[in-house]
């Protein structure tokens, strides 16, 4: 397989965004009252993730290691407001329907994730399909699960009503509630997978998102609020035990005197090897 | 109806009818990360409510006096977000210079708040409603203590949780989830009040 479909394939199936990384559950929840919703936030979300690939991976020898965040940050908002224009021009309905959540597109962390993790360290041309695979990956979720939202909700497919589903909707799927309930049954479905695979020998890459219990794990917190914004504040002191009642609060510091002492540090938080451990951490308090 | 009216009358809008994160979706990192613990809930529910306080008087500040009379209205995204970024590395620097005890209690959670997007939203929200300075520190304050109320309550529910029996799949954030859209539906019935 060439590494152009490698990329495709990784997104769309091996890495899904939605199912398997679990990211970007902020518009997951709110805009998938219906399948076309879905399929409008997934796009223009593709959108702006190829285009701001192609432009990171661009400049990725011209932007300074220590202020990268920032210029990452400038770079996705200006995107994004291009993208809120272009919507707001030609797609006026769907425009209005998702709201607020277009300019939140900036803080969904797929975005600068994949920009940290990949094409800040590879070629335009590899970054673009990264983009258009991870991309098309979070539209086919949202799309879903949009539709079984719909269905279950508003007894419609693509605001086509289905009389007899129609006859026994429930309406709260299509409200607040139902969005936690569709994604608690999602999260426990794939709890599922993920046993079956790893029993098998194969096991899936941990979740990276809030899902995985740890706020950290998005690559705003771990590199924007690091030392990268303004390098001159001086260290934070190490975190108490007794200051603090829980053990998940101090592994944000430990990572900020990492990103302190070594750059490289920085891009091994952003491997799957630290979730990994903080996966297991996580299991061992539940137990 | 007189301006005082309205103003409390946001207030209770902003923190319980359109709960930030019951009924908004915004914030949910926090929400699902920090809510093991009472103590440590109500901390990120303080520091939540200092920051988005602080950033939305900063940004309608901005939006009002820098680029609505130039006419960058266009690059409020842009200018907000990093705005916000530069202002919670401000606000711990000052902290912990000044109020060391403040800091000693915030201080840990200030890091994940810039990852919040309840504070980008609210400072967008805010623009987007037309809110005056007042009404946008109000709304703010609102949104802020409308996110400690869930995550406080959600922490409550986890602390007993953790003592239930419950099927091995539905553990960790399956059963948060399920929990949360249990709370959605019961803040669901604030939605007539106003």
């Amino acid at each position: 397989m060439n590494k152009y479909l490698e990329r495709l394939y990784n997104g769309l199936w091996k890495e899904n965004p939605t199912f398997v990384l679990m990211l970007g559950m902020c518009p997951t929840l709110a805009v998938t009252t219906s399948a076309i919703n879905g399929i409008g936030m997934g796009l223009s979300t593709t959108v702006v993730l190829v285009l701001s690939n192609m432009m990171i991976s661009a400049l990725r020898n011209i932007i300074p290691d220590r202020v990268r965040m920032p210029a990452f940050i400038v770079v996705v908002a200006s995107f994004v407001t291009i993208v809120q224009f272009l919507m707001e021009g030609f797609t006026p309905s769907l425009y209005s329907s998702l709201g607020i959540y277009i300019p939140l597109i900036v803080v969904n962390c797929i975005i600068l994730g994949r920009a940290e993790s990949y094409a800040s360290k590879n070629p335009v041309i590899p970054s673009m399909f990264d983009g258009i695979g991870m991309g098309l990956g979070f539209t086919v979720g949202l799309t879903l699960i949009g539709i079984v939202r719909e269905i279950l909700g508003n007894g419609s497919f693509f605001g086509n009503t289905i009389s007899i589903l129609n006859d026994y909707h429930i309406t709260l799927f299509g409200l607040a509630p139902g969005a936690f309930f569709v994604l608690g049954l999602l999260v426990a479905i794939m709890n599922i997978i993920r046993k079956n695979m790893a029993a098998k020998g194969k096991p899936l890459p941990a979740v990276q998102g809030c899902l995985g219990g740890d706020c950290s794990g998005c690559s705003l917190s771990s590199a924007c609020t690091g030392k990268s914004l303004v390098h001159h504040i001086e260290e934070l002191p190490p975190v108490d035990p007794k200051d603090v009642a829980k053990p998940q609060m101090q592994k944000p510091e430990v990572k900020h005197t990492a990103n302190a002492k070594n750059s490289e540090d920085v891009e091994k938080s952003g491997s799957d090897s630290s979730y990994a451990d903080d996966d297991v951490e996580g299991k061992e308090e539940d137990k | 109806m007189s301006y005082f009216t309205g103003l409390v009358l946001l207030l209770v809008a902003s923190a319980i009818v359109n709960n930030v994160v019951l009924s908004q979706f915004l914030g949910l990192c926090p929400f699902l990360g920090v809510s093991k613990r009472v103590e440590t809930a109500a901390g990120m529910g303080g520091a939540v409510i200092f920051v988005i306080t602080i950033a939305s008087f900063v940004a309608s500040l901005i939006y009002k006096f820098i680029l609505a009379p130039t006419g960058f209205e266009y690059m409020q995204t842009i200018v907000f977000i990093l705005v916000i970024a530069a202002l919670v590395q401000f606000v711990e620097m000052v902290l912990k210079k000044n109020v060391p005890s403040l800091y000693k209690s915030l201080g840990v959670y200030l890091p994940l708040i810039t990852t919040n997007c309840a504070v980008l939203g609210t400072a967008i929200n805010n623009v987007t409603n037309n809110y005056d300075i007042l009404e946008s520190v109000i709304n703010g304050f609102g949104v802020a203590v409308g996110f400690t109320i869930a995550i406080v309550i959600m922490a409550g529910i986890r602390e007993k949780i953790e003592y239930n029996d419950i099927p091995e799949t539905f553990k960790g954030s399956a059963i948060v989830l399920v929990t949360a859209g249990l709370m959605a539906m019961a803040f669901l019935g604030f939605s007539g009040v106003i």
